[in-house]
Order: C-alpha cells, then structure tokens, then sequence
C-alpha cells in the first residue's frame, strides 16, 4: 500500500483507454484527479495509522525521546521551510499553465523540483549525523520509519513533477484547456506537504515538550 | 400488508412463540455447570438473549417458511407479483423494535459488567501495599524456588509497577478490600505457572478455597495467553508487558478445567490444566502437604532453580499434556 | 428499464460487432474490459476457495480425535492460519467486490467501463502474486499466528512464512484499495444521465458503502503489518514490550481493519440478496431507501465497534463497555435488511430457481448468525466464549452461511449474462441441499463445543467433545463434496448449456438490457432509464410480455 505502488501518472494512460476503439462513443470526463483525490485520502489514513501508534507509544513511554537520543531542530526547521514553500511555488507553476504559459509552468515545476531533491538530500544528510538508527530504542524505531515513508512519497512528487517536466518538451501537451497531469503533480505535492506539517510538529515540536 | 388476518391463529401462534422462547430460555442446557459467583450472572444475560433470540428466530423463519410456501409460483402463472414498495408504520416499528431490544441489552449487560467486577480492575491497587500482601511484591526473590526462574525477568522486563494490575476483572461491587487468596498466574509455552506468593511455592494446577476471594495476577513470558475457567465464566488474556486480573469467589467445589484460549503456538491446544475448588479444611491440607514438599525441594536440589530452562521445569507436567521435553527444546529453539 | 431501445439496434448491426466478443485466451492475459476482470476474479477466487477448502478438510479430519494424530500441530496452525488468510481475502473479497463488482458496477449504472480500466487490471493482478506467496510459504513451515497474526507469536514463529504473509496482505489490500477508488468514482461519476440516485440498483449502493469502507480502513492495516514487517525483519521494537513496544496496540491496529472487513465481506452479499430476491420473487424490494441508508449505517458505525474483538485482551472497562453498545446497535440496520428481505417475498410468486434457492438459504442462516451476533456483542457473555468454537460457530454462520451462499446465489443469477449460457437447475438444487444440510451439520454443533468449553485454534482437545467434533467433522466432508455438483456443473455449462437470452430472468436493471454475454463496450447505444429497477408488477408491467425480452437470434 506504498504510495508508490501506484504512480498517478500512469493513471494518465488509464483514461479511457478502451474508448479509443470506438470512437463515436461519448467521452467521460476526465476523472483522474477525483481518483486521486480518493486515494490520498486513503493514504492520510496510512499516515494516520503511524501517527496513532506513535502517539500511543509516546504515551506510554517514561522519557520521550529516551534519555541519549537526541532530535536535532535546526535543519529540520530549514527542510520544513523549504518544503512549505515549495506548495507554494509549485502553485505558481499551475497558474501560469492556467494562462497557456508553458515556460512560466516549467520554471516554476523546475524549482519545486530542486527544493523537493534539496530536502531530500537534507533529510539523507539528518539520517546521517544523528547517531542513532532505526533500531536503537523505539523513538528512533518510529523516527526513521515515519521520517523515511514520508521521504518515499517526497521522491514520488518529485518523479511525478519530473515527469510533467518531461512531457512538457513537446509543445501543446499542456495548455489552459489540457493540464490534468500538472494538476495532478500538484495535488500530490500539497498532500506530501500536509502530512510533512503533522509529522514535524509530532517527532519535533513535540518532542520538545 | 393489512391482507395478514390477526385472527386467533396469529395470537396462537404469537403465544406459543413466547411459551417456546421462555422454555428455550431456561432449558437450553448449552452452558457448563456454575461454579464461580460470576456465572450467573453472566448467565442470565445468556438466557435472556436466548428468550429473545428464540423469539426472533422463530417469528422470522417461521414468516419466512410461510411466505415461501403460500407464494411460491403456480404452474403457468407468469405474471408479477403485489407491488409493495414500503410501509413505513411496518419498517419504523421493525427498526424501533431491535432497537429498543438493544438498548435494553446494552443497559442490562453493563449492569452485568459491573457486578461482575469488571470496572474495577486495578481498584485493588489498595490491597497490595497492605503489609499483607506485601508479599506479593516481595515473592520473586531469590529463595522463591522456582518463581525465581521467571518472576524476576518478569518484573525487569515489563517496566510495569509491580502488582498494579490495569485491566482483567476486579472486584465485585468495586469494593478495595484485599483479596483472601493472591495466586500470581504465569503463562508460558505451554503451561500454566500458579505462584503461591504468601505460602511461597509454586504449583502446576490452581487450588483455591470455596467461598474465598481469590485474585489471580496474570502474566505472561513470551506470547499472549488467554486464562479461561468455562465453569467460572470468566477469562483475561495474559498479555506480555502488561499487568491483567482476574478476581472471583469459586462457589462450588470440583475440578474445572483452565484452558488456554489464545493461539500460543503448536501446543496451544494442550496448553490445559485444572483448577481444584476445595472445602477450606481441605485446602489448608493441601498447602501445608505442598510447603513440605517444597521445602524437600530445596534441601535435595542444589541446583539454581533460576537456571532451570523451561523444558526442564516442564519435565513432571510433561507427560500428561502429551509433550515431551525434546518437542519443547525444538520449539524453543526455532528463531 | 428498458430494452426495446436497446435489443433492435444490437439486432442490426450484430454481424459488424462479431469481433467484439472476447476469446478464451483473452481472459488469461493483462485485459481492461471490467467483465474480463470480473470473471477473471471470480475463477481466481474460487480456485482459492478450493484450496482453503482443502486445508478446513484437512484441519477437520485432525479434529475427528481428540489427538494430534492425523498432521503435525505445527502444520495444523499453518492450514488455520492460511485457511481464514485465503478464505478471507483471496476469496470472499475479491469474489464479493472485485467478482460482482467489477463485472457489475458498469452495466448496472450504464457506463461502459469503470473509471480506470487500467487501475482496475492493475488491482486485479495483484491477486495472484498474493496467493503464490501464501502457498509459497508452506515451504517455509506456513504462518502459524492464525489470521489475526498477533505479535509476539507471530515475531517469533516461521519468520520467513510470516513475512510473506505479510506482504501477501499487503498486496491484496492495495488491490482493494486500488478497486475502492475506481469504485467509488464510478458510481458517483459515470452513472448514465437518466439514472438518478433513488434509482440506483442496491448492489451498486452496497459496492459505494464497502468501498468507502475498505478506503478507510485498509490503510490502517498495512501500517499495522508494516509495523510488525519491520519488528520481524529490521529489528525495530515496536511490539516488543521489553523494549518500550506494545502488544496491544497491534490489536487495535489490526481489528480497525479486520472488523470493518466482516463488512467489506458481507455488504456487497447483501447488495447480491436485494438484486437476486426481487427478481425470482417478481416484486419490488421493499423498502428501497431503508436497505440503501442502511448499507451507509452499517459502514459508519461499523468503522466504530473493533473493540468488540479484545474484550479479554488489555482494554479498559469503558472501552468494554463502549464498544458492547456500539456493537449492539449495528445489529439495527443488519435487522432492517433482513426484515425488509423477508417482506419482500411476501405477496411475490416465488420462483424456486437456485439462485433464489440460495438467497433464501442465505436468509435462513444469517438470522442465526446474527443473533448468535448479539450474544457475542455484549461484553460479559463475550468474556465467557471469546476465542471458542462458539465464535467459529457464529462467524461461520455469517461468512459460510452468509457470504458464501450469496456468492453461490450470485453466480447461479449472473452465470448467463457472464457467460451466454443458463446452468443446470438440477444440479443447482443438488448442490444447495448438499451445502444447507453440510453447513448446518458442521457449524451449528460448534456452538455448544464452545459454550461447553473448547477453545479454537486447536489441534488437540479434551476427549469430552469427542462426539460433537465428529458430527461437525462429517459437515465438513459434506460441505466438501458439495463443491462437486456445482464444479461440474459450471464447467459443463460454460459450453454445453442452453443459451441464454440477452435477459433469462425477465429482470429490470440495466445490466439485463444487453446481450449475454455483453459486447465490448457493453452496448450499441448507452440504455435510457425509464422505470425504477424493481418495479415488478408496477407501470402496467403486470404481465411481462414474451416480445419485450426478445432473444437475439443466433
């Protein structure tokens, strides 16, 4: 049930495709993005099966995190901010394909995607000086665990946004009319940042309390 | 659905229905015999459930046999039947019937909850810092013949406050008087531990007094166990890391089977033994034959209890669950 | 609905479409075609049956003696195990929903194929990986944690088998909810214009309420097993309670699924029951509006009673309390269905084909089930049989005498619009007498077993329920053997039974609008809705005329 599992942007493909033999028959609309919006919300309760038993756990511990696991703040803080404003550039990228604008999309589709492979690598770089691994005691257990399925799904917007990146070489693949796929990469990106906000406040914030 | 005649034959019926359901109710004969204070209670919801169960199955099988005979199709009658659509006096009534009857139910079986104990477990936190029991804190000590092999790995490993009991069944009518009889229960792969804490002996099957108050504090090594006594009618799971309860007054003496009813591995279904309800004057006989014996015990065997292997421990309660101690060592040493 | 605008046209233009027909091989490759996918899990699926059926034999000749005599316990845990996994998942699941739904979701709302027809072949492929791994595991001894696979049993036995359970489940439950998605997006957004809400047939309602269940519930089982994936494989501790885990809590994760599951496996049943009851009784469902809320009812507080299945386990008194109230009030909607089931034949001319033959079986049973349901709910009387052959008894009468019947009722109506072709109604009655009178000899003893002191999921038992166990014992093999009529009996007809009108039952919804088998595409021209889809004797239809379901002539 990883988000990967299924790419939506193979569910591009999925369209109707047996409505190509017949092609007097009657469209139906586009229903792509209420597919994914389906799923996602199937994915938040994932997360919200990690987040109850994290929480549970939490509750019963004496000292959370236990005594020597230390959680670092200040690059996670950056990463967040990063991330957050990354929604709001990808935003950007589809308003400008809203008024046909393809360049104004793929820049802005461009830098979404470097500051998805910057908190990645942030993220790479986190795991690595922090002195303790998935299966030192049971914060780190649920640390790594929450931490890494959601930098699955970070990679998977960032193929999704790569790949409208590739499909947007060919002139009129995107246009006001024609940009469910652009939609679609977005959606999923505000998804991954939502559910970043829930797990920072959870392993961070509250950590500090 | 006003064609339905509530002539004399429906009002027959309707009685004879109850008169049924009320015999059912009290002459099923499905349950064992009451041997613990609980089980009536817990058996008079069961007969109530049974009445109105009876009730329910009967009247719609019986509408459902009846329809089916009296409106099967004729030979050659082709056409469709009444259009009825809905009735919503009939669908309110039948919606409004089950759940009143519900209701009724959940309301009567919380009270049966409560007089059972079970909102108090862990209320007898009191009786353990009374210097009475004070023991049961104490009795995984090093002297404790064979406790000592699993109490204190036990209390190590759980991190739960020793003797704090939070879930399982308490006392009844919530009351925080000590129990009379304290059995600390382990359960283990695949038998069932009784620890003596106040007497200081450890025995393969539970011995209580009839009449007496008696706490079992359940705990288990290494998987979930569930403690059941079908003629108690009461069962709680052993959960490893947790603390559970069980707390009852055995009404009746006899012999009744302790089975264990969470799959536990491969000899999960031999994982059985007995709990003997004794007169008070045999009881006393029985602890004062088993503190001798423990106390040969531990003159004759030299060896460290505590380094016992549970194959080892099992060896005199081996033969008559059908294990041998090989089997045991097997399993034990499986990943 | 009608099918003068649609039979003439298909008439014309029938030798131009002959090519829209699938061939045999077609159904063992990656197809999109929804009735493809649908027949393609119902073989599946009852290939599956077959062989947790062939492990519930096995487990029963064990329990002829009180001994552990005829297998291994430790096999005899890994066939429990595997047998609820299979019958549960690879069987009752994709049956119910991927089976019925897929083949009838489109042609009941008059779409001529779901939403995403290649999510859909996705979702339906990744069922046979699933059963390879679970029969794959016997090499590694078989899970033998039961199906419930609680830690930290399951931590410590078959480490290897545990695994691939564990990612046996989690291939199925992507299936599902890669099926709700397409499901719920079908229904509400591909209904042909002129079909509104109030006329949408009940199994389409029923597939909406278990999809939006299966989407809110599966997901919180994958994190449980990959929580217990990693405890086992990757060294995490999440279970572990000497190292800061907890049992319990894999408990809950697991029932939010599992209970709601009970639903995923019956709801769709109960859309087959009101689809199935009103056509071989030729009259109106009654109460229309009350079985679909009910569908939702039962979805929504369904997410809400889990808690009912750990009522020995480490839970709190008010958590015992709360959930016996839960528990008890879905009986309500549950009840509503029954009695407007039973309504339903009443004033009907009840035609006593098999299919109606099961639908009324499955009614006659699952009364007992969901009484012996209620007992079950209320927390004291839970304590004393919780973990007994009583539960196996009860949960038996709702899934075998239940879903299973309903899935039998199912096939016996839509076999000829699946394949073209009627069954044998001979061997049809034969083969549900012999399953009625198999059910009710193997699960009804269990009762007592279980008040009486047996607990499940052993191999061996006290040799005072000796008798009673052969008794259910000899169900078993009758159960068994009933599988035979009815194996011969679809084969046979798959090519040698009569040819079946585009609508042999004179049945009113949509899909019964169309040839049997349907084309690809599923019509020439999408159907108009014109009467509601039960409207048996209403709108002059009092005497179906013959012409009206004209068979195209072949």
């Amino acid at each position: 049930m990883q988000g990967s599992t299924i790419d939506p942007s193979k569910a591009e493909l999925n369209s109707y495709a047996a409505s190509e033999a017949v092609g007097a028959h009657e469209e139906h609309p586009d229903l792509r993005v209420w597919g994914l919006l389906t799923f996602l919300m199937s994915e938040s309760l994932m997360f919200g099966g990690f987040f109850a038993a994290y929480l549970l756990l939490r509750g019963a511990a004496e000292a959370w995190p236990p005594e020597g696991t230390e959680v670092e703040l200040l690059l996670p803080t950056i990463n967040t901010i990063i991330l957050v404003s990354s929604s709001f550039v990808i935003h950007y990228g589809d308003k400008a394909i809203k008024q046909d604008d393809v360049k104004g999309m793929r820049k802005w589709y461009i830098i979404t995607a470097i500051m998805g492979a910057v908190f990645l690598l942030g993220q790479a770089y986190e795991y690595a000086t922090l002195g303790y691994g998935l299966s030192t005691n049971i914060f780190s257990n649920c640390f790594y665990l929450m931490t890494g399925f959601h930098g699955l799904h970070v990679f998977v917007g960032l193929l999704l946004i790569l790949g409208v990146l590739w499909r947007s070489r060919r002139p009129g693949h995107y246009s006001s009319h024609k940009h469910t796929g652009i939609e679609m990469a977005e959606i999923y990106w505000h998804f991954v940042d939502i559910i970043w906000i829930v797990l920072f406040s959870l392993l961070y914030i509250l950590t500090i309390f | 659905m006003k064609q339905i005649p509530v002539s004399l034959l429906t009002l027959t019926a309707g009685v004879a229905v109850t008169l049924i359901s009320l015999w059912v109710g009290q002459n099923h004969g499905l349950l064992p015999e009451q041997a613990s204070e609980q089980a009536p209670l817990v058996d008079g919801l069961f007969n109530v459930m049974m009445v109105i169960g009876t009730a329910l199955f009967l009247v719609v099988e019986g509408a459902l046999l009846y329809f089916l005979i009296v409106f099967r199709k004729r030979e050659g009658d082709e056409e469709d039947g009444i259009p009825i659509e809905e009735n919503l006096p009939l669908e309110a009534f039948w919606t409004a019937i089950p759940a009143i009857i519900v209701i009724g139910l959940g309301i009567y079986s919380v009270a049966v909850f409560q007089e059972m104990g079970g909102l108090s477990p862990g209320h007898t936190m009191m009786a353990h810092h009374s210097p009475k029991s004070t023991l049961v804190a104490q009795a995984p000590s090093n002297d404790s013949p064979i406790g000592g092999d699993v109490m204190p790995l036990l209390a190590d490993a759980e991190g739960v406050e020793e003797g704090e009991a939070k879930y399982g069944i308490g006392a009844a009518n919530q009351s925080s008087k000590p129990a009379d009889l304290v059995v600390n229960v382990t359960g283990i792969q695949f038998a069932w531990l009784f620890n003596y804490p106040e007497e200081n002996f450890m025995a393969g099957e539970l011995h209580v007094p009839v009449g007496a108050d008696v706490l079992l504090n359940l705990s288990a090594q290494d998987v979930i166990h569930s403690f059941w006594v079908p003629q108690f009618r009461l069962k709680q799971d052993a959960i490893p890391g947790e603390r559970t309860e069980l707390r009852f007054v055995a009404t009746k003496p006899g012999t009744y089977p302790v089975v264990c009813t969470e799959l536990c591995g491969s000899y999960h279904g031999g994982m059985r033994s007995q709990v003997v309800v004794h007169t008070p004057e045999e009881f006393g006989e029985w602890i004062e034959q088993n503190r001798v014996a423990q106390k040969d015990t531990n003159q004759t065997i030299a060896s460290n209890p505590a380094a016992m292997t549970p194959s080892e421990f099992l060896e005199p309660y081996s033969q008559e669950m059908g294990i041998t101690g090989d089997t045991i060592a097997q399993l034990h040493s499986h990943p | 609905m009608t099918q003068a605008e649609v039979s003439i046209p298909s008439h014309a233009t029938e030798h131009e479409h002959a090519h829209k027909a699938w061939k045999w091989y077609d159904y063992f490759t990656f197809n999109v075609d929804h009735k493809v996918i649908g027949i393609q899990y119902l073989v599946t699926s009852f290939v599956f049956y077959l062989i947790g059926g062939l492990m519930a034999v096995a487990m029963r000749t064990e329990l002829a003696t009180p001994d552990p005599d005829f297998i291994d316990p430790s096999l005899y845990n890994a066939f429990l195990t595997n047998h609820g996994t299979i019958m549960i998942f690879l069987w009752i699941v994709p049956a119910a929903i991927g089976g019925f739904g897929n083949f009838l979701v489109p042609l009941m709302i008059g779409a001529r194929d779901m939403a995403f027809p290649k999510l859909n072949a996705i979702a339906y492929w990744l069922n046979p990986p699933a059963g390879l791994l679970l029969l794959g595991s016997f090499f590694f001894g078989g899970a033998q944690a039961g199906w419930t696979s609680y830690p930290p049993l399951s931590e410590i036995t078959a480490n290897v088998a545990q695994s691939m359970w564990i990612l046996a489940i989690v291939l199925v439950g992507t299936s599902s909810i890669l099926g709700s998605v397409n499901f719920i997006v079908t229904i509400i957004k591909m209904r042909v214009p002129s079909l509104k809400w109030d006329e949408l047939p009940l199994f389409c309602w029923a597939i909406l309420a278990t999809s939006l269940l299966a989407l809110c519930s599966t997901p919180v089982l994958a994190a449980g097993l990959t929580l217990l994936l990693f405890d086992i494989n990757f060294g995490t501790s999440f279970f572990k309670p000497d190292e800061g885990g907890n049992v319990v809590m894999y408990q809950h994760l697991f029932w939010f699924y599992s209970h709601p599951a009970v639903y995923l496996m019956i709801l769709p049943i109960f859309g087959i029951m009101s689809e199935v009851i009103p056509v071989h009784a030729r009259k109106p469902i009654f109460g229309y509006k009350a079985i679909a809320y009910s569908s939702l009812a039962i979805c929504v507080v369904g997410l809400f009673v889990w808690v009912h299945h750990m009522f020995t386990s480490g839970t709190p008194p008010w958590m015992r309390l709360f959930f016996t109230i839960s528990t008890l009030i879905v009986a309500v909607p549950t009840g509503v269905k029954i009695f407007s089931w039973v309504a339903t034949l009443w004033g009907g001319k009840i035609r006593f084909t098999s299919a109606m033959l099961f639908a009324v079986g499955l009614l006659a049973m699952f009364v007992l089930g969901g009484l012996s349901g209620v007992t079950l709910g209320t927390a004291p009387v839970d304590i004393h049989v919780h973990d007994t052959y009583y539960v196996v008894a009860h949960f038996h009468y709702v899934l075998f005498g239940g879903s299973v019947f309903g899935i039998y009722a199912g096939i016996y109506h839509w076999y000829p619009k699946m394949t073209g072709r009627m069954m044998n109604e001979t061997l049809g009655r034969i083969h549900f007498v012999m399953t009625f009178i198999g059910t009710n000899l193997t699960f009804l003893p269990m009762h007592q077993l279980g008040l009486q002191g047996m607990p499940r999921r052993v191999a061996m038992y006290d040799p005072q329920f000796a008798t009673v166990n052969q008794l259910c014992t000899i169900g078993a093999f009758v159960l068994a053997f009933s599988t035979v009529p009815f194996l011969i009996n679809a084969i046979w007809s798959w090519s040698r039974g009569e040819k079946a009108s585009g609508n042999p039952w004179n049945a009113l919804t949509l899909e019964w609008t169309t040839d049997s088998p349907p084309m690809i595409e599923n019509w020439e021209v999408l159907p108009v809705v014109t009467n509601g889809p039960y409207a048996y004797g209403m709108n002059g239809r009092s005497a179906p005329a013959e012409e009206e379901v004209a068979v195209s002539s072949r």
